[in-house]
């Protein structure tokens, strides 16, 4: 049986991965695409304390978790269009409107 | 050696090496389609933890219905080409790794934390853990209100995406 310390790992792997592909990736799908990622290991962690406690609450959260996954994605994906439209670029250095 | 930590550490290595490849790769149709495989793999990892019901949402949201929205997107803003992301070592890569290697090792120093297996169950309750039934019932006695807010969350989003996709309404 495998602990539930490497199913965490594995999580906080993925978590770091996907950080890391946020702050330093400079196309904002792929930035949102990390945020998936983000999320997706925050899953995993819930799953993992889910099987270890024997408590199926865990799952309520993950479910959660991809609802609002989805809905993030429909509403991100609509302000990149948007943002595409009115900039032709989706290089996040150079979308910097709201920084002063 | 059993099967299940066979498939786990084959699962883990899998989707570490696609989630890089998220990363690394230069054209976002890579990124997407490395990011589809990273949530098969992780979806392998669902079964193993007995959320069956999770993994299965797993691969028809996120691999089906996301990745279809982000392929679409990228379709529709034509971006095979890379938008100049040239491979250069700037101070806020340098310190983006930095962080995400020392948020991992703060991460990793908790985790360890967390000793034994996961609890060993008789073998009725093991055949109901996970199932679509056990989840419905949670969900629709304990969780009720939440499960009615997400679905109008969802329809506050569909109604947001058209607001700001849609260039005159």
């Amino acid at each position: 049986m495998v602990p539930t310390s490497n199913y965490l790992l594995l999580a906080a792997a993925l978590f770091c991965m996907g950080m890391l592909g946020v702050l330093v990736r400079r196309n904002a799908l792929v930035v949102f695409m990390c945020v998936e990622l983000m999320l997706n290991a925050s899953n995993l962690t819930f799953l993992a304390f889910a099987r270890h406690r024997g408590d199926m609450t865990g799952h309520i959260s993950a479910f959660f978790v991809i609802a609002v996954a989805a809905a993030e994605a429909a509403i991100g994906l609509a302000i990149v269009i948007a943002v595409f439209r009115s900039r032709g670029t989706l290089n996040v250095d150079d979308i910097r409107t709201m920084r002063h | 050696m059993n099967a299940e930590v066979v498939l786990f550490y084959a699962f883990a290595v899998l989707a570490l090496l696609s989630a890089g490849m998220v990363i690394a790769s230069r054209s976002p149709i890579n990124s997407a389609l490395s990011l589809v495989a990273t949530f098969f793999f992780l979806a392998g990892t669902y079964v193993l933890l007995l959320a069956h019901t999770i993994a299965v949402l797993q691969v028809l949201v996120y691999a089906g219905a996301i990745m279809v929205l982000f392929l679409f997107v990228i379709m529709l803003l034509n971006l095979t080409e890379t938008e100049g992301e040239r491979a250069k070592v700037t101070f806020g890569r340098v310190a983006g790794a930095l962080a995400a290697v020392s948020l991992f090792a703060l991460l990793a120093l908790v985790v360890m934390g967390v000793k034994g297996a996961p609890t060993a169950m008789a073998t009725a309750e093991l055949a109901r853990f996970g199932t679509l039934a056990a989840l419905g019932q949670t969900l629709y006695t304990e969780w009720l209100l939440p499960f009615e807010a997400v679905s109008l969350l969802l329809l506050v989003a569909i109604v947001g995406a058209v607001v700001v996709a849609k260039a005159r309404i």
